[in-house]
């Protein structure tokens, strides 16, 4: 594997140079400036509140220094609350090539997409000719998350990911998988998996949280077309969504923007801290997607069994498709085929050493489906977090 | 091709799952017994492997994934008009349509 050495020793398996509005009124800006390498290494993030968040402006600040992004480029529109100056400056103290322009100081629309494409344009050719370095397993941080799940996701494409997580930890990487609201009633088997008795009492509180959180806004993390694919309940769907993380210890506890300390197996909370706000934790997958991202994740495996077809902004998505019938409709939008398993024609073993394989080529620079059809997608919405405490991470407390 | 329509994830669990879509009628082999299908069980949905008194719990993957809400069957497809999660209710389709 090549990677791209980024000045804090990480390095990035992409060379992406981000374009990023800072409110939805800087987003046609951005979009404009970016358009025009579609489907390229110009990728766009961005977060349409007005209002001051600080989990929004910390997730920005991974984000723009993620090891897969090379440069950036901040889009404002000038009246909105986020703290443009400082994500500039954090960005520029990594090291990066960063611009900001300020559509009200610029002179409206036109002028500011004029110089943000003549800003891609200067910038890309320094990308293109900054050297790669051999790149380590051990160096890789790899996510995993479910999406559009039905009965099959949980006999395949899960547990065939729990195999490839087992294979990639083992090589040394990273592995976080998620989401705390997907793993009601998993609760007392992980934390029989956690390296300190504090780890697993820190595991247990935060699935209870997670199980508070959703009884309060009376809806699960439960998809109608859930419960078409076989899924009944929200415990049988964790039952099965649990098994992407495979037989690894959990060695700590990340929320969103925290980077793993080392090798192992993480689990993130993406569930808010304290009452109830700003509705829903994750409106969709990749709100998830961009968490795991946040963390540091260089890839992400991404378990279907009714067929999703996202990619990701900064980071190849992997996709694993847990359904036959599914992959034979969606082919193009599908990586590897975990349903052959149901056919019998492949057992878990074999396509668990798949997807690790896959892994490694992709970070290499092969492209994924979703990456060959240009998806980019990104959402980032309001939150709010504590810090988490020692006993989440006990390697760093060490 | 599998030769078995159904898996067993678990030896305690007192489902199987279909793994192509299976009509009523057909036989299943669940070790060295026969189940007969009393209702059509779609890929990926489960089947009771014996009978379960409603209250009882579910087994899938060994563990918990809810309660059953009637007295169910060998044979019976199972899934959310005779199974609820002990946890969170489950949202389906007809009640977003069709609500109240």
């Amino acid at each position: 594997m090549r990677g791209w050495l980024r000045q804090d020793g990480r390095k990035g398996i992409r060379n992406v140079l981000v374009v990023a509005y800072l409110v939805e009124c800087a987003h046609h800006v951005a979009r404009a400036v970016a358009e025009r390498h579609e489907g390229g290494d110009v990728h766009m993030i961005g977060f349409p509140g007005c209002y001051p968040n600080d989990y929004a402006q910390m997730m920005m600040e991974r984000l723009c220094c993620h090891p897969n992004v090379g440069a950036v480029l901040l889009v404002s529109l000038g009246c909105e609350s986020f703290a443009r100056g400082r994500l500039l400056e954090v960005v520029r103290a990594s090291g990066r090539p960063a611009s900001l322009l300020v559509i009200q100081d610029e002179g409206g629309t036109r002028s500011t997409v004029e110089r943000g494409r003549a800003w891609v344009e200067a910038t890309l050719p320094t990308l293109a000719a900054m050297p790669t370095t051999p790149m380590a397993p051990d160096e890789l941080v790899v996510g995993t998350i479910c999406g559009g799940s039905d009965g099959t996701s949980g006999l395949t494409a899960n547990p065939a990911i729990g195999r490839a997580f087992d294979r990639l930890i083992g090589a040394g990487a990273a592995g976080i998988f998620e989401e705390t609201g997907e793993l009601i009633g998993c609760e007392g088997h992980m934390a029989s998996r956690a390296a300190t008795p504090e780890l697993a009492a820190e595991i247990v509180a935060t699935v209870e949280k997670a199980a508070r959180y959703y009884t309060t806004l009376g809806h699960g993390s439960f998809a109608v077309g859930n419960a078409d694919g076989g899924l009944t309940t929200q415990e049988e769907k964790s039952m099965g969504a649990y098994a992407k993380s495979g037989a690894s210890p959990i060695v700590g506890l990340l929320k969103p923007g925290d980077q793993p300390v080392g090798s192992g197996l993480y689990l993130l909370d993406v569930v808010p801290d304290g009452e109830v706000r700003f509705g829903f934790p994750n409106i969709s997958d990749n709100a998830e997607i961009v968490e795991l991202i946040a963390c540091g994740a260089h890839v992400i495996l991404f378990s279907t069994g009714r067929g999703s077809v996202v990619g990701s902004a900064i980071s190849p998505v992997i996709k694993v498709c847990a359904n036959p019938d599914t992959f034979r409709r969606l082919p193009d939008d599908m990586d590897i085929d975990a349903g052959r398993i149901l056919e019998g024609r492949a057992d878990l073993d074999t396509v668990g050493a798949e997807i690790a394989s896959l892994v490694e080529a992709v970070a290499d620079g092969a492209p994924t489906c979703s990456e060959a059809l240009g998806h980019q997608e990104f959402i980032l919405t309001y939150k709010s977090f504590t810090p988490a405490g020692p006993s989440c991470l006990p390697a760093r407390a060490r | 091709m599998s030769a078995q329509p159904v898996l067993l994830l678990a030896p305690e669990d007192n489902v199987l799952i279909a793994v192509l879509d299976l009509p009523a009628g057909r036989h299943v082999a669940d070790g060295g017994r026969e189940i007969v299908l009393r209702q059509a069980v779609p890929l990926g949905h489960k089947l009771a492997r014996q009978s379960i008194p409603a209250g009882a719990k579910i087994i899938k993957y060994g563990a918990s994934i809810g309660s059953a809400t009637r007295d169910i069957t060998e044979g019976d497809w199972v899934h959310l008009h005779n199974l609820a999660s002990d946890y969170l209710a489950t949202p389906t389709q007809s009640a977003r349509e069709h609500p109240e």
